[in-house]
């Protein structure tokens, strides 16, 4: 356990512990076996998931949990994308979660722009308004919500989740953005005005396209909570032609409690998007909560 | 160049848009249900003054002190917890090969919806197909519980997947903080004799302390949110057994159309989430602050 870091150092042979050797290492095996515990522990659920997706309920209830399906049943999911709506429910989940994101976007945008750059007296009073909001609980505002929605007719309407998703994303999509607009430098700006040109074409032709790193990391950041969010559209929306993945995926269980294949293939249906995502773009994803949250 | 950058119109017009949504959205609502406490309303007439009487009545309200003890609970073990994830961290952050794999590995369960882990979770639990029960019977344990059934186990039972769900975040926070310490305040420890153990608790713990601080708070507040897994997972049952704030919230709106009352329950959710905050900055601030040199 003492000797870990001492492998390929060159300058701690003075130390006096015991250096390298089978303590050393065999410290170094104990820390890795914790580690992959860990990950054993939070790859475990889903990896069973997946198994039972493919499996059926004779399977399921009589072999071993953990025993590879005898076939692959891959029409699970055939099944339950026709018979179950869920393509209307994955449509739903994929325009929503599009149109909420640009709109925070290019919304949050325009907003860390004018606060980090432009010069106002109350830019800094703004952005705790902003950065207030994000310690508000969201069931705290879920009835005053649901009566203003209602009163205006946007109950069991999709505007109704892109509005509220816009409003409760700004908070952290601004604060994601800020970094990196504080560090962008001041000559591009003074190199813009002086050749003449207005606020909006120096923001949308030159300093937008220059957060195109950070753009994508909010973009995500965006897309995984709005792909995943479930007590606004439980609440607003109850049209089944109207409903998410999310919500979709709970009434369609609740109906199929006891076909553990389709259940399966339904939440792998729903987690899979994610998932794929996170493949590609896992350094990005872990960018985009670490900016998040730590910066606080 | 000043005159072009303080541009009144622009800034307005890019400002104001975001920051009437969220004043519309966000505190407008706030201001709402702190009204709506007040009033009798099943929210389809028209609300009906009543003063405090909501408050005086959640005062006296057994189910709702039972949700607020649980939703209590919830909150030390998400904060206890953090020590398990601080660890976990520690030990990824001590130059482990393919500690970036981990990382990624740990974050997964987060990613998902509250929708999907609370249903993959209900069949983990399952009494006898579930993959807990299942693996218990193979150790020989005649008759595991159905714990998602128990009273006195839901709870426990629950924050399981809470754990699940939100390790590879604190993980991921931590491991950065951790990645920031400079490793030659380590090395020079080691040369002074101190072993791993003491490294951790003397110099990473207290340099990480400003982000432990900051997750303390996430964990405490965010706690008190916890809605989604246990509405799907329990419905806050059995017999409100695993009630939290707010679901016993969701449940007298959506159900019993008691909106004031609900309202009323809302706020104090509110109230309560401020004051937890400020209580726990307070209690955590400290004045001396740490130099690198």
């Amino acid at each position: 356990m003492t000797s870990m870091s001492q492998t390929g150092r060159i300058g701690s042979g003075a130390s006096k512990h015991s250096s390298g050797g089978v303590s050393g290492k065999i410290g170094y095996l104990i820390l890795y076996v914790i580690l992959l515990v860990v990950a054993g522990f939070q790859l475990f659920p889903l990896v069973w998931l997946f198994f039972f997706s493919l499996k059926n309920n004779q399977e399921i209830f009589n072999l071993p949990p953990l025993a590879l399906p005898k076939q692959w049943r891959w029409e699970n999911y055939v099944k339950v994308w026709e018979a179950g709506n869920i393509d209307i429910y994955f449509f739903n989940s994929v325009w929503i979660t599009v149109v909420s994101t640009v709109l925070t976007v290019i919304l949050g945008s325009l907003v860390t722009f004018a606060i980090t750059r432009m010069r106002w007296k109350l830019s800094s009073l703004v952005l705790g308004m902003f950065m207030a909001a994000m310690m508000i609980p969201v069931h705290s505002t879920l009835i005053p919500l649901f009566s203003m929605f209602n009163r205006v007719g946007l109950i069991d309407h999709p505007l109704s989740l892109i509005i509220s998703y816009v409003a409760f994303n700004m908070p952290i999509t601004i604060m994601i953005l800020l970094g990196f607009y504080y560090a962008l430098p001041k000559e591009v700006e003074e190199a813009s005005v002086i050749d003449g040109c207005s606020v909006h074409r120096m923001f949308f032709r030159i300093i937008l396209p220059m957060t195109g790193s950070v753009l994508a990391t909010t973009s995500i950041i965006n897309m995984i909570y709005n792909w995943n969010e479930f007590i606004f559209v439980n609440t607003f929306i109850s049209s089944d032609r109207l409903k998410t993945l999310t919500v979709g995926v709970q009434n369609f269980i609740g109906q199929y409690t006891t076909d553990w294949g389709a259940i399966g293939a339904t939440l792998m249906i729903s987690v899979l998007p994610i998932l794929i995502a996170f493949l590609f773009l896992s350094d990005r994803i872990i960018e985009g909560i670490a900016a998040g949250s730590v910066k606080g | 160049m000043d005159k072009v950058m303080s541009n009144k119109k622009v800034i307005a017009l890019y400002v104001l848009p975001a920051l009437l949504l969220i004043a519309v959205i966000i505190y407008v609502p706030l201001v709402l249900t702190a009204y709506y406490g007040l009033n009798a309303w099943n929210g389809i007439g028209s609300p009906r003054f009543i003063g405090l009487s909501n408050y005086r009545e959640l005062i006296r309200d057994g189910l709702f002190w039972d949700s607020a003890w649980h939703s209590f609970l919830l909150a030390i073990f998400s904060t206890l917890s953090l020590i398990l994830y601080l660890a976990v961290a520690m030990v990824l952050a001590s130059r482990i090969k393919g500690a970036n794999t981990f990382r990624k590995i740990y974050l997964i369960p987060m990613l998902l919806s509250s929708v999907a882990i609370a249903q993959l979770w209900l069949k983990v639990y399952h009494p006898t197909n579930g993959i807990l029960n299942s693996f218990l019977e193979t150790l020989g344990v005649k008759n595991p519980p159905s714990w998602l059934a128990d009273s006195s186990l839901v709870l426990y039972a629950l924050f399981v997947p809470i754990l699940w769900q939100y390790a590879g975040f604190y993980i991921l926070i931590y491991y950065a903080a951790l990645k920031n310490i400079p490793t030659t305040l380590e090395e020079a420890a080691k040369i002074d004799g101190a072993n791993a153990l003491q490294i951790a608790w003397r110099i990473k713990l207290p340099l990480t302390m400003e982000v432990v601080k900051v997750t303390i708070v996430l964990a405490a507040v965010g706690s008190l949110k916890y809605f989604d897994l246990i509405y799907i997972m329990t419905g806050g049952g059995p017999n409100g057994a695993s009630e939290v704030m707010a679901s016993y919230m969701y449940r007298l709106a959506f159900r019993s159309y008691d909106f004031g009352y609900a309202s009323a329950v809302g706020f104090f959710l509110l109230i309560l989430s401020l004051a937890v905050t400020w209580i726990i900055r307070r209690l955590t601030a400290s004045d001396d602050k740490i130099q690198y040199s």
